[in-house]
């Protein structure tokens, strides 16, 4: 007996329920057509990119706003709203043409206009990211609608790494010019030029896009509807999953512990793709301004110390890649020619032994707390992990909780020993790299800077000369030296390129066709 | 007024000031209580502005500026307070600006889903452990008694994600006799007629999960309630006088056993409208316990006291519909209050 059988038993009306759909409501064979169910958690509290950029505001986000260039899995641009562009010899000039007949949800062209006023004006107001790029415009011109030139004010390498939807996501200048962008009322109808406008949002219960008619690529979108449901609790999303209520899930969705069980179910296919743009990269943070971690030495033995191997296959379920230094395989200008850390408790405890940190009648040669980031129960998971490795060492670790707020506040304000991090790199290390190591981002408050105080010259100079810098080459070769000073020094432990399960239905095609992969537009997402 | 005209007024004019003097009791309360919430809310470490930038990804001086701007936060606390409290006094419940939305509005539009989970839970809950626990009650010692007992001990032991997460094992995911999570269907067209039943079949697991912990809760209680009133003279009088036990256990033992109930259903009657946190996490049920807990992450402050207030104020007016109850169940009770 299944659900519509058994309310019919329960005496509801047969003609009530045949409507409902248990999967996909289309024609098998047809490329055009579909609802996409899929889930979105925690839910955003609005929808505009361009005021919040919190993880599952970009998830929906990037369905509503596209943005001048798309990247492909190694993180070459592509078209986007721009369906071409030059870069002049100076390096300064970047000229892109856009596609003509783009209309945003309203029915209004989408101009030139709306791009410099994105760029140039609301974004470097409201947007942390793209404030520290776009800012370096010095000056941009709309020589006809359909054409803009923006000319920088000093060269900088990653500009064309730095049109994503995420980071540069266009706005219509008739409704937020002259506006108080953050209280705008049009927020809550999240107008936008993308192939997804908001049909409906019930607050606690699910987003619902439809189609956007006018859009401007021919016979895209492919799909009627795409259905975010909010679903908070992670059993409840394996069930969906399981049940084939969902066709998606993306990021943190299935609990790693869920992973292998829910792969063998035979209509989804699992992979790890589609992060390539943000290559996630976790490391144990430690703060340098800390005794003993202010010693290089003790921070090598931490490096020796972590099991990592094991810690990848029993908490993250084999999922992830071992990191090699500061800069992700996936990121550009990445070196793997770098010292090697491998598991050994014997060099971490010469290191320690050198350093005088001699083992206590317990055993223990030194107590560090561990502040448990409060992103979810494999943190909590983690931690213990690092406990137990690092104790073998004779470094014992005591574990602390906090939630979000709490996390942010001692973090940001150096009030920790240990953490663990998450840092997004986004395709270029002068985009995401960077920041956690040049001292003149040492910034108390603020996330996401250089929060270990950790501060070399030689570092801050050829990160600084590598941003700079037009020659891929010359890049390359900076890139490289300071990745090696680096994994030397170690001003953090890196430990895993972050990986997620993101499971498709298999006939749901070009999910993770792009370096950006689930925060695309799903422009080209169709179910064959 | 003088003291004349006092007198003359009579009667009327007491239960006024009784009114007003219970009025200005009921506003000095709520502010306390608002005060209290204010202090508790802002205790915790960190704020609106490092939450967001910490799920972002990126964070700079402005950013944060920014957004403690538009929350407020800028100034100094006993301004906040005060403003807080003013706007308190004029009924405005304050702006969600992380929500861009009103918090009267924000509660209005989940309180209902929440209203017709509780309730329909609670009202269940208290009929059958009314029911259960009278059957056990008088069958004491005997084997029903025994089972319910342990049945109703098992329920109360039962941590309610975990038989939330076995109900939707069986019945959606083994059986699929019932949806697994959510409200109602989305995406679809329904007559009203469809629309509730579709409702209805959503509802069946949480409330099942939700009335199990207060059934047994309920039933325990009634059946030692019961118990302590089967040994009272008034049941060997109408024993004696040869009523059927039928019309004993309807007219003489329940009117009188049922009196703890109303008490500790009044109290948690309160916690009704605060949603059950547990149960619409497990059931993607958007109601308002999921709203708090996530005000309560997000540090939304405005929206954290709000509903915090609106709480309150339902759960004191609760109390006073629980002492009416009492009232019409046991008319011993005003006149115990008057001595």
């Amino acid at each position: 007996m299944n659900r519509r059988e058994f309310a019919k038993m329960m005496g509801a009306s047969a003609v009530a329920l045949s409507g409902i759909p248990l999967g996909i409501t289309r024609a098998v064979g047809q490329t055009k057509g579909g609802t996409l169910n899929t889930i979105i958690q925690p839910e955003p509290p609005i929808l505009v990119t361009a005021l919040n950029q919190q993880q599952p505001t970009l998830t929906l986000g990037g369905k509503i706003y596209e943005s001048l260039l798309r990247y492909t899995t190694d993180l070459k641009p592509m078209p986007g709203l721009a369906q071409s562009w030059e870069v002049g010899s100076d390096g300064l000039t970047y000229t892109f043409k856009l596609f003509p007949n783009i209309t945003f949800h309203d029915g209004k062209p989408l101009t030139s206009e709306d791009v410099v006023f994105s760029m140039t004006k609301m974004l470097v107001e409201t947007h942390a990211r793209a404030r520290a790029i776009y800012s370096r415009i010095e000056k941009a011109e709309t020589p006809d609608p359909l054409t803009v030139i923006f000319k920088l004010k000093a060269p900088f390498a990653p500009f064309l790494t730095a049109l994503d939807c995420t980071t540069g996501p266009i706005v219509p200048k008739h409704i937020y010019d002259g506006s108080d962008y953050r209280k705008n009322p049009a927020n809550a109808q999240a107008i936008g030029s993308g192939p997804f406008k908001l049909k409906e949002w019930v607050k606690g219960s699910h987003v619902h896009f439809v189609r956007h008619e006018g859009y401007y690529r021919k016979d895209e979108p492919y799909l009627d509807e795409v259905i975010y449901r909010v679903i908070p609790d992670a059993a409840s999303r394996s069930v969906a999953l399981e049940q084939g209520k969902i066709q998606l899930t993306q990021w943190n969705d299935i609990e790693f512990y869920d992973v292998a069980r829910l792969s063998k179910l035979p209509n989804y296919e699992m992979t790890t793709k589609g992060y390539e743009y943000f290559a996630p990269h976790q490391w144990l943070e430690l703060n340098n301004r800390v005794k003993p971690m202010d010693d290089k030495r003790f921070r090598q033995a931490i490096a020796y110390a972590l099991d990592l191997k094991s810690m990848a296959s029993r908490v993250y379920f084999g999922l992830p890649k071992q990191a090699t230094g500061p800069v992700s395989s996936k990121t550009k200008f990445y070196e793997k020619d770098v010292k090697r850390y491998d598991y050994s408790i014997e060099k971490a405890k010469a290191l320690l032994d050198e350093m005088g940190l001699k083992p206590g009648p317990d055993g223990k040669r030194v107590t560090l707390k561990y502040l448990i980031p409060p992103y979810g129960e494999v943190y909590q998971r983690a931690g213990e992990f690092i406990r137990q490795s690092l104790g073998r060492a004779g470094i014992d670790i005591q574990l602390e909780n906090t939630d979000v707020g709490g996390w942010a506040d001692k973090f940001s304000n150096w009030d920790y020993e240990m953490t663990g991090n998450l840092v997004y790199q986004f395709g270029d290390p002068a985009l995401g790299v960077s920041r956690t190591y040049i001292s003149s981002n040492i910034k108390k408050g603020i996330l996401f800077s250089n929060t270990a105080g950790y501060s070399n010259p030689e570092v801050d100079r050829l990160f600084e000369e590598a941003a700079s810098t037009i020659d891929e080459a010359k890049r390359q070769d900076l890139y490289s030296k300071v990745q090696k000073i680096l994994v030397e020094d170690v001003p953090v432990v890196w430990m895993f390129e972050a990986a997620y399960p993101t499971f498709i239905d298999k006939r749901l095609k070009n999910v993770t066709a792009t370096g950006v992969g689930i925060h695309e537009s799903f422009s080209s997402v169709y179910f064959g | 007024m003088t003291s004349a005209s006092l007198n003359k007024g009579g009667r009327g004019s007491a239960i006024v000031l009784a009114l007003a003097g219970w009025f200005v009791k009921f506003v000095l309360v709520v502010l306390v209580i608002a005060t209290f919430n204010f202090i508790l809310v802002h205790a915790a470490p960190g704020d609106p502005a490092q939450v967001i930038a910490g799920q972002s990804g990126a964070s700079d001086e402005k950013l944060l500026e920014q957004l403690r701007a538009e929350y407020g936060l800028d100034k100094p606390y006993p301004v906040q307070l005060a403003n807080y409290l003013g706007r308190v006094l004029t009924l405005d419940l304050g702006y969600s600006y992380r929500q861009q939305r009103t918090v009267s509005s924000l509660i209005l539009e989940r309180l209902p889903a929440t209203l017709l989970l509780t309730a329909t839970a609670f009202i269940l809950a208290l009929i059958a452990g009314i029911f259960l626990g009278t059957l056990a009650g008088v069958r004491a010692g005997k084997w029903s008694d025994t089972l319910l007992t342990i049945v109703s001990l098992l329920l109360y032991a039962t941590p309610v994600f975990w038989l939330g997460l076995m109900l939707v094992l069986l019945f959606a995911v083994q059986l699929d006799w019932l949806p697994a999570f959510g409200y109602a269907t989305i995406g679809v067209k329904q007559t009203a007629l469809e629309r509730m039943v579709d409702i209805g079949m959503h509802m069946v697991l949480p409330v099942i999960s939700l009335a199990a912990v207060y059934l047994a809760i309920y039933t325990r209680l009634m059946r030692s309630s019961v118990l302590d009133v089967t040994h009272q003279d008034f049941i060997k009088t109408a024993k004696a006088k040869g009523l059927k036990q039928r019309a004993i256990i309807i007219h003489h033992m329940l009117r009188n056993a049922v009196l703890p109930i109303v008490t500790v259903a009044g109290m948690q009657a309160g916690a009704l409208v605060g949603g059950a946190v547990v149960i619409e996490t497990v059931f993607a049920w958007p109601g308002l316990g999921r709203l708090i807990y996530d005000a309560l992450l997000q540090r939304d402050y405005p929206v954290l006291l709000g509903v915090f207030l609106v709480m309150s104020v339902i759960v004191i007016a609760l109390n006073l519909l629980t002492d009416a109850i009492y009232r019409v169940i046991d008319p011993r009770v005003s006149v115990r209050a008057a001595s």
